[in-house]
């Protein structure tokens, strides 16, 4: 409980007296780079898999012929959108923006660096943790997004090759009873979880004391602590956006 | 100048300063020496800021560091230059860029007025032609010395150096201690360097304080560093044994 205190003050560290804004700008284009670019890949990976995955299973379950086929294209859509592209893109990404966040912060404090800009007078927190939170912030949606439609493309691959449903059926579905609420929940979403991965991994390396091995401790619950937050917000986001 | 008064600070039940008072002069390079563990890192990081001690007072020309407000407290930080005991260079940037960082952070200078003074300190430390190294591929000792140049590029007031020149040759610690001092006495900086090396002591030495278990047991400086009645100190300074002989 009195972690969660620490959390919170550490959160209102970031914005107090912060560094000129034009400081920050540079900051936070690099860190987009690392964060964004550097993850596309195992997204991408990540992503494509599960979208062809959801779609060669769902067929094979749906084994009554009564049922149409273009039910499977609508179950792989819906459950991409509102669970599978922002959910899990954001467990994967706090495995490696977390623990890399958390590994860097957690160096710079066994190494004094954090030290070293504390005396020169400026605020370290903001200055070292703002710009990987307003990074991830902007960068995960994007991710997001593009693992929602490769998830779908998958899909649609690994369905037509495996001929459990025809283009045509496939593409009817994704069109049948769309609902675009699905997307903004998604993006809203994937926008809580960015925020919460990066402070509380943030959080997590910023207050490392010790040596090498806290580090590896702090990076290791920074990603546990964030797969929990991950799951408990999107558990309580579902019942407030979709009920 | 600096003055502190009745420094403490205690960390769970082991009390690590137990009240230390000392005033550091303008243009005197002082040493704060005392074996390992007894609280030279703790009190300097009292002095500076990044500790807060239980009780007692840092005065930096007359001003209470530890209650001044935020923006006063800034303006004493921007007065000061740290080094510190693992040099903290940035590895994330080049050893240019750690020397300019406090430039481009705190000044409103020119790309080429800061490119210049980076320059310059980086000379005044012999390390001209290393700047775009990374910290990670430079030795110790260079560490070391792009620590005090990115200490001083500000032109502190103040200098505090944590241990400049432990882990090094006995002929570059000498080297560090010589460049510390000249630049103290050039610039007339307030300057607190923590040492356990004896010949520091002996050749910048102008005024020692000697902890011991939290405790300020003697002051002095190199000429009557050998000759005192505390037994701590003689243990602590005649550890080797040609110094022991010597002392016979
Ligand atoms: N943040 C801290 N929390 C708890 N104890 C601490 C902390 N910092 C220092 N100490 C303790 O205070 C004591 C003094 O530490 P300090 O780093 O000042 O020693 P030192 O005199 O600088 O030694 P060395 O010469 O080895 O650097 C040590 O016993 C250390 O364990
Ligand atoms: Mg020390």
């Amino acid at each position: 409980m009195s972690r969660l205190g620490h959390y919170f003050i550490f959160l209102g560290s970031l914005f107090r007296n912060r560094e000129k804004m034009r400081v920050y700008l540079g900051l936070i284009l690099n860190e987009c780079t690392s964060i964004g670019v550097g993850s596309i890949f195992i997204v991408a990976l990540v992503n494509t898999f599960i979208g062809a995955v959801t779609c060669v299973q769902t067929a094979y379950n749906l084994t009554n012929p009564f049922v149409p086929k273009n039910i499977i294209a609508l179950i792989v859509r819906d459950s991409t959108i509102l669970e599978l592209a922002p959910t899990l893109s954001c467990i994967v990404l706090a495995g490696k923006v977390g623990s890399n966040i958390a590994g860097e912060l957690g160096t710079m404090r066994i190494t004094e660096q954090i030290d070293a800009l504390e005396v020169m007078g400026i605020n370290s927190s903001s200055y070292l943790v703002l710009p990987k939170v307003i990074a991830s912030v902007l960068m995960f949606p994007l991710l997001v997004m593009m693992a929602g439609f490769l998830s779908i493309l998958g899909g649609y691959i690994a369905g037509v090759l495996a001929g459990v449903i025809s283009p045509e059926d496939y593409v009817s579905g994704l069109r049948f009873d769309y609902k675009p609420f699905g997307v903004t929940f998604a993006l809203i979403k994937t926008v809580v979880f960015a925020f919460l991965v990066s402070t509380i991994s943030a959080y997590q390396g910023y207050n490392v004391s010790g040596g090498a091995l806290e580090v590896g401790a702090a990076s290791t619950s920074a990603v546990t602590n964030s797969c929990i937050a991950i799951v408990a917000a999107d558990f309580i986001l579902t019942q407030i956006l979709l009920t | 100048m600096i003055e502190i008064k009745n420094i403490a600070k205690t960390f769970g039940d082991r009390q690590v300063l137990a009240g230390i008072d000392g005033t550091f002069k303008p243009g005197d390079t002082s040493l704060i020496i005392g074996g390992s563990g007894t609280g030279k890192s703790v009190l300097l990081k009292c002095m500076i800021g990044l500790v807060k001690p239980d009780s007692g007072e840092v005065l930096y020309d007359g001003r209470n560091f530890l209650t001044v407000d935020l923006e006063s407290q800034k303006a004493i930080r921007r007065e000061m230059g740290v080094l510190f005991q693992g040099s903290a260079l940035f590895d994330s940037k080049t050893v240019l860029e750690n020397v300019r960082f406090p430039l481009d952070m705190l000044t409103e200078q020119s790309e080429s007025e800061k490119l210049d003074r980076a320059q310059e300190c980086l000379q005044r430390v012999g390390l001209e032609n290393a700047g775009d190294r990374m910290p990670s591929e430079i030795s110790g000792g260079m560490k070391k010395r792009v620590g005090i140049a990115r200490a001083i590029v500000l032109n502190p007031k103040y200098l505090f150096c944590d241990e400049p020149n432990s882990g090094l040759d006995p002929l570059t610690s000498i080297k560090i201690d010589q460049l510390i001092s000249e630049i103290t006495d050039e610039y007339k900086i307030t300057t607190v360097v923590i040492t356990h090396d004896m010949n520091s002591m002996m050749e910048i030495g102008e005024k020692i304080m000697f902890l011991y278990k939290g405790n300020k047991l003697w002051e002095g400086d190199s000429n009557t560093l050998t000759q005192s009645s505390v037994p701590e100190l003689n243990e602590f300074i005649f550890a080797n044994k040609l110094l022991r002989e010597m002392e016979k």
